[in-house]
């Protein structure tokens, strides 16, 4: 893939954009169409892009497995903490209302910080399931 | 209606025909080649035109500049995409179509 001159360049101009392209649609998800789960997969699809272009071998020295594993639990974590915390401020379970003074803001920060975490997790279960699909090795011959 | 809602409906309508005239283009040319190019080709001037005519007819700053970032993505995704499917089917061998040398034969 090392003599794909076209496709490297546009793949090393586009993957940054896309990369904050995710972000936009995690932070705006909470008033237009989009979400922890979309901006996770964004997120995905531009390693998974580099990973095409480049070579797996390239992609998984940058986001190494044993690191997205960690990241995908600590997605999991920061959801259940966020709503632990609500309980801790004397609400119910995933209460956001409490986290903030003012119940708006606490509101507001308690979704951006779920949706965080969904992100955190998408990205990185997808980006393991495309690693174990493309690492496959053909099987040995009986 | 304004003249320039008049005018984002005259680029929507272009832009259709356009997009028309490269479905035809696909089902109609010889090869893969040939119809990769009515695609690839008319699809970026397509969307071009599909996007500013919804710019006209927004008239609102914001929307035109998310529409104005969607073309600079299409404009640069669609022919990089085109010409990896080009060339990933003439390293897979296949040969471009050519019109027979005697028109009998």
């Amino acid at each position: 893939m090392s003599h794909h001159l076209i496709l490297r360049v546009v793949a090393k101009f586009l993957i940054p954009l896309i990369l904050v392209y995710g972000l936009y649609v995690h932070f705006h998800g909470e008033v237009s169409p989009g979400g922890g789960f979309q901006a996770g997969v964004l997120v995905a699809s531009a390693f998974i892009l580099h990973a095409l272009i480049f070579g797996l071998n390239k992609t998984r020295p940058i986001a190494r497995p044993g690191v997205l594993k960690a990241i995908a639990a600590g997605g999991v974590l920061l959801y259940g903490g966020t709503g632990v915390a609500g309980m801790l401020f004397g609400g119910e379970f995933l209460h956001y209302g409490v986290l903030a003074a003012d119940p708006v803001k606490g509101q507001h920060l308690g979704i951006i910080l779920i949706e965080l975490g969904v992100l955190f997790t998408v990205a990185s279960v997808m980006l393991l399931i495309f690693y174990a699909f493309a690492g496959r090795q053909k099987p040995e011959a009986q | 209606m304004s003249g320039i809602e008049w005018l984002g409906v005259i680029l929507l309508v272009l832009g259709a025909l356009l997009g028309l005239v490269g479905g035809i283009g696909v089902l109609r040319f010889p090869d893969f080649f040939t119809r990769l190019h009515a695609a690839g080709v008319t699809d970026t001037l397509a969307t071009g035109l599909f996007l500013s005519g919804l710019a006209c007819l927004f008239g609102d700053w914001q929307a035109t500049l998310k529409l104005a970032l969607i073309f600079f993505f299409v404009l640069f995704t669609s022919p990089t995409a085109s010409h990896a499917l080009a060339k990933a089917a003439l390293h897979g061998g296949l040969k471009p179509w050519k019109r027979r040398e005697d028109p009998h034969g």
